[in-house]
């Protein structure tokens, strides 16, 4: 055992090239024994290459891959103490149910009747009970999902990483699966490294999140940081819906040069403060979404929870105000491209 | 696509004509060899097993047929090493002349068969004669198996295309060496293509003539070779009905067996994830 400071995961300088493109370029990464870390960002910003060369499944151009301490860029993936959920489950078709979990036993040499008793138990704590004799072409999408699961699960690996593993299933589904995965993270206390595309799953699940942007990480932090305290416009603009002023908006709006973003949620429609007129009104069920061209230049995006019944604040063609509070504005660092170290 | 009625019988008659001009020829030559009559009378006007008996007791025949299950399972040997090692190589790792590789090993099929047999003919002579390995059985086999290979290839890299490397990676994940991996997994997954493209590889071997004529050495004859022999002696013209009958039943097996293997699994393969 390593002592608790010693990062489950650590990635120094971390570089993956195909040819001319850098598919990761640059990465530096501590992930906290037993946290579930999130990797956001949107396809083909490298998340999934990270995850690959965690796994042991590409090598690093350069840099190194560091599990609780032992360096392991070059280590085979049966070499290391991790397992995976691959995106399209990856079960072995030609085997059942309990034989896949069984898998990562067999191949270790653990006894048949004790291997039994673990798939067993693995399947049982994700609710599979009684499925083990069945292909896994006669299991649905979440059931399948839930294998994958108990699969790498039953090896007890330090380090679970699961790759966009929620992806194939359909919403309401996706919403409950949420709710299992971190249930079952915080049961087993293994370490999750969560690859997704989706900012919803990141935000809900996650201890901490790093957004990627073209191969580097734009910001590490918690969801709150990283949603209330977006570090760059890229960022502000993938993890959730944000309105960034630049430029002469910003000069007029805010009195000085600079970048600032507001959430939409934030902004009161009031009588007074920034004039504009009402381009679009979106009714959504729960809430209201308004588009308002702005004097100053720019359009601001509003969000209203719709507490009244009846028909919306303003309709289109309004002139309006806009109103906010100064805490819930956002100045985002000019240079926003080099990251810094979580 | 919906057709015309008169589109569709018009198709219909046109299948029924091509089917029966293949299959009624065949059919005869199996009638024939329980007809009674010597010359083949027609109607037959009584069936008999004597020339099945006759052709069971015919050495040269029994010699001929022993031959051809020899040269088709050295041949499907060689076939089904080689073409799995190669589709490995093609389908799994990039190297410099790869679609070159997959190219050269797919040709000798559609290559004439009497230019590869003049080849392997001219080669025999000139080195491997030298060598001191003379024509004989072991040249019927390397001769066939330049054909062969293809067809154990083209399973095999169907197979390993669409089963994809997620499988092996997820092996690999859960601990398992690379010789693992292949035990449990890869092999698994392509051992009915492995077994459909054997099948097929020992039926193209079976009937085989005209590479067999170029690389048999004296003594050696095929089942092919004997009924070609034997096709113009009134005497034997009985005999070489059985032994077609024979030879049309030990070829179509093979492949009604490989499409059957290859067919269900193909469909669950398909739905997979």
């Amino acid at each position: 055992m390593t002592d608790a400071t010693t990062p489950a995961i650590r990635l120094t300088g971390l570089r993956k090239s195909f040819g001319a493109v850098d598919a990761v370029a640059g990465v530096d990464l501590e992930i906290a024994d037993g946290e579930f870390f999130s990797m956001l960002g949107p396809s083909g910003s490298g998340k999934t290459t990270v995850l690959r060369m965690i796994a042991g499944f590409e090598l690093p151009t350069a840099g190194s891959v560091f599990l609780s301490g032992q360096d392991v860029t070059r280590l085979a993936p049966f070499e290391r103490d991790v397992n995976t959920v691959f995106q399209d489950y990856a079960l072995f078709p030609h085997m059942t149910v309990q034989e896949n979990v069984e898998y990562g036993l067999k191949v270790r040499g653990v006894a048949r009747a004790a291997r039994r008793a673990q798939a067993q138990e693995a399947l049982a704590s994700v609710r599979l009970e009684g499925y083990g004799r069945r292909k896994p072409s006669a299991m649905s999408g979440g059931q399948r999902q839930r294998v994958a699961l108990a699969r790498a699960l039953v090896n007890r690996p330090r380090v679970l990483l699961l790759d966009e593993p929620l992806g194939a299933l359909d919403r309401k589904l996706r919403e409950q699966m949420q709710v299992e995965l971190k249930q079952i993270q915080r049961d087993v206390g293994i370490t999750f490294v969560f690859v997704t595309h989706d900012q919803d799953e990141a935000l809900t699940m996650s201890d901490r999140v790093a957004v990627f942007e073209s191969g580097r990480i734009a910001q590490v932090g918690t969801p709150e940081e990283v949603y209330e305290r977006p570090a760059s416009p890229f960022v502000a603009g993938f993890v959730g819906t944000s309105n960034v002023f630049t430029g002469d908006t910003a000069r007029s709006l805010f009195a000085r040069d600079g970048v600032f973003s507001i959430r939409p949620e934030k902004i009161d429609i009031s009588s007074d403060g920034a004039p504009g007129v009402v381009a679009e009104v979106v009714y959504a069920g729960p809430v209201t979404r308004y588009v308002v061209d702005l004097d100053a230049g720019s359009r601001a995006v509003v969000v209203s929870q719709n507490r009244h019944n009846g028909s919306p604040l303003v309709a289109r063609g309004d002139r309006v105000h806009l109103s906010w509070h100064d805490e819930h504005v956002v100045e985002i660092p000019p240079v926003a491209k080099e990251t810094a170290d979580a | 696509m919906i057709l015309s009625p008169s589109a569709r019988w018009v198709l219909r008659a046109v299948m029924a004509l091509g089917l029966t001009f293949i299959y009624v020829p065949l059919l005869l030559v199996l009638v024939n060899s329980f007809n009674g009559d010597r010359t083949f009378a027609w109607p037959p006007h009584d069936l008999t097993t004597r020339w099945w008996a006759a052709a069971w007791e015919n050495d040269g025949a029994r010699q001929a047929l022993l031959t051809s299950v020899q040269a088709g399972l050295g041949a499907t040997a060689i076939a089904l090493v080689l073409g799995t090692m190669v589709a490995f190589a093609v389908q799994r790792f990039r190297f410099f002349g790869r679609d070159t590789v997959s190219l050269l090993i797919v040709l000798p099929i559609a290559l004439p068969g009497i230019v590869t047999g003049i080849a392997l003919d001219s080669a025999w002579r000139s080195v491997m004669g030298d060598l001191g390995i003379g024509k004989g059985l072991f040249s019927v086999v390397v001769g066939h198996a330049t054909f062969c290979v293809v067809t154990v290839y083209n399973n095999v890299l169907a197979r390993l295309r669409r089963t994809g490397v997620n499988l092996e990676e997820a092996s690999a994940d859960l601990g398992a060496s690379g010789f693992q991996t292949f035990r449990y997994v890869t092999f698994p997954l392509v051992r009915s293509a492995l077994l459909a493209g054997g099948l097929l590889a020992f039926a193209l071997s079976f009937d085989e003539i005209i590479v067999t004529t170029f690389t048999a050495g004296p003594g050696v004859t095929t089942l092919p070779i004997w009924i070609f022999n034997n096709l113009f002696r009134p005497n034997q013209a009985p005999i070489v009905n059985v032994v077609a009958a024979v030879l049309i039943v030990l070829s179509v097996l093979p492949v009604w067996l490989a499409q059957r293997i290859a067919g269900p699994e193909a469909a669950a393969g398909r739905t997979r994830g």
